[in-house]
């Protein structure tokens, strides 16, 4: 049987490179949608694994919302992504710059 | 296998609220341009309504249904009744100003209606499920209305910034809950109150683990530093009338998140989250204060002056006594009083193609309007803190609170500091009303009576609330002491 720690591991290092991407990308704000999807999916195995061990099905219950939640997310940050390009022709994240201060 | 019938009573406004919105969504259909206003109308009495059957329903007991996820007790029903008023005025305030703009479209109602269910779902959450999903449907709807404005760059740029940073807050959020779902094996407060409270998170580090990350979630969503990034931007992007509703109605809601999670949920670990809201309140004040100085923008100005005030508000949490929650819940509802004027003075002096989100476009507004020069006056002196408006009590509750918790002086000390400094800049809106001439192409304000009317009792208010401010004291002060 695997233990628990290699789920939690495996969650621990999606949820990391997601959260790098966010940081680390410059180039293309879609790959920056993928890696906020990566850190929900990391949330969700552990989830899934937490509740296996535990015997509860509360936590799978849970991801079931998160997996719906996370639809109705990347659909609306697409759309948002659409309005953006029509008004500056780029979805280049070092472009989105017009608001300092 | 038999399924109990769940106690639907506790959750007669929210029910009310979803069947309406769902009406309102498809009537909206089948309207024209011209009778657009039967959308408002509908709107507005919706948050009447639940309004109502919240005031029927408030007890002074604590109600549990569906499962255990759902809470009825004084403090939500509390801070639901703000929420309607809330709304009910950014919804009255914005109707000329999406007129004007070619926005006064159905979607700005139904998102709104949408994000006050929301709110209350997650005002009322018993579950970290409910907490979730009640802060998702507010985020995706918040989302939307910042974008709400398709042709404009500055919105759909502040749209995108508040979406990636907002679902990474929900992502981090969401971690620290699959932890303490893990260490506790649950997803309901109050077990997880009883398990964690009886561990402590001296022994158990993923417990601790767990804790920052809530507290990254929540202080995201309050725009506490170092996590208030996304806060000048939105507010400064978004049309007007959106920013009235963001800074409003939400700041309520994630007031009650931080109380749901932090007090009920792990009230044990007090001592672990008392060290983190301190350092995040003392940040918040002293960047909010010393960065809005610099702003030229009244609608970045008035950003930054929203990071300070929910460092007080912070303060109060961090005290861990009945009565600091209870400074921090007026702290709340007067905060929200006071920003539906500031930025309603925006919406009033805004026309179409023109935004007056510069500070200099209140320059001489005296010689303009010197009633609602008056009411902006009172506006600034209040949130600076100056007897006997209402900021002033709220402050003063707050700072009481931090005292009567004990060794938490210097943080009153601090508190004050940073209020002062921030006098400087809420003076400074004043001195450009009433001692700089008035451009000459300044046009006088034009804008509709019932949007003059309720800002001026929206103005007076806070003067009335002012001079009396015991019965509002008193209410927060009942609904925390159950």
């Amino acid at each position: 049987m695997i233990p628990l720690s290699n789920y939690l591991i495996v969650g621990a290092l999606l949820f990391c490179l997601g959260t790098a991407g966010v940081f680390l990308n410059r180039k293309n704000l879609i790959i920056l949608l993928m890696c906020v999807e990566l850190m929900l999916l990391a949330v969700n195995m552990n989830f899934v694994a937490f509740s296996h061990y535990l015997g509860d099905a509360a936590g799978q219950v849970f991801v079931f919302f998160i997996l719906t939640v996370a639809a109705a997310e990347s659909a609306i940050g697409l759309a948002i992504l659409v309005v953006l390009f029509r008004n500056r022709g780029s979805i280049n994240v070092a472009d989105i710059d017009s608001l300092k201060g | 296998m038999n399924i109990p019938m769940p106690d639907f009573m506790p959750a007669l406004p929210e029910m009310f609220l979803l069947g309406m919105t769902c009406v309102i969504l498809l009537l909206d259909l089948f309207l024209t341009e011209r009778s657009r206003v039967v959308t408002y109308l509908l709107a507005q009495s919706t948050l009447l309504g639940a309004l109502l059957l919240t005031i029927m329903l408030y007890d002074n007991s604590r109600t549990l249904t569906f499962s255990d996820t759902f809470v009825l007790d004084p403090m939500g029903s509390v801070l639901k009744g703000a929420i309607y008023i809330a709304t009910f005025f950014v919804f009255l305030y914005s109707k000329g100003y999406l007129r004007a703009r070619n926005m006064f479209k159905g979607e700005f109602y139904i998102l709104g209606l949408f994000g006050v269910l929301g709110m209350n779902v997650l005002v009322s959450a018993h579950s970290l499920i409910t907490v979730y999903l009640g802060l998702e449907l507010l985020s995706l709807s918040m989302y939307a209305m910042v974008a709400l404005q398709r042709d404009s760059v500055v919105a759909s740029e502040a749209a995108m910034k508040y979406f990636v940073l907002g679902a990474m807050a929900s992502a981090m959020l969401l971690y620290g809950m699959s932890m303490l779902y893990g260490m506790t094996g649950s997803l309901d407060l109050t077990h997880i109150n009883q398990v964690t409270a009886a561990v402590g998170s001296g022994q158990q580090v993923v417990l601790a683990f767990a804790l920052v990350f809530i507290i990254v979630g929540v202080a995201f969503k309050l725009g506490a530093v170092p996590f208030h990034m996304w806060l000048p931007d939105v507010y400064h992007g978004a049309p007007t009338a959106v920013t009235l509703y963001l800074s409003t109605a939400p700041k309520l809601a994630a007031f009650a998140m931080m109380m749901r999670l932090l007090v009920d949920g792990l009230g044990g670990l007090h001592a672990e989250w008392q060290g983190i809201l301190v350092l995040l309140a003392v940040a918040s004040l002293a960047l909010g204060n010393l960065v809005a100085i610099a702003q030229s923008n009244i609608k970045r100005m008035l950003a930054y002056s929203a990071i300070s005030h929910i460092g007080f508000l912070l303060l109060g949490v961090l005290s861990g006594t009945a009565a600091g929650y209870a400074a921090s819940m007026f702290y709340a509802i007067t905060y929200v009083v006071m920003t539906l004027g500031g930025f309603g003075m925006v919406v009033l002096m805004s026309r179409a193609g023109f935004e007056a989100d510069r500070i200099e476009d209140f320059k001489g507004l005296n010689e303009r309007s010197p009633w609602f020069a008056f009411m902006m006056l009172i506006l600034m002196f209040s949130m600076t803190g100056v007897p006997p408006l209402l900021g002033f009590w709220a402050k003063l509750a707050v700072i009481e609170a931090l005292l009567g918790a004990g060794g938490l002086t210097w943080l009153a000390v601090v508190a004050v500091i940073f209020s002062v400094v921030g006098a400087f800049y809420y003076l400074r809106v004043v001195k450009t009303m009433y001692f700089d001439k008035a451009d000459a192409g300044a046009a006088a304000i034009e804008s509709t009576l019932e949007l003059r009317v309720m800002l001026s009792a929206n103005g007076l208010a806070v003067l009335a609330l002012g001079i009396y401010p015991g019965t509002l004291m008193a209410l927060c002060a009942t609904a925390l002491s159950h």
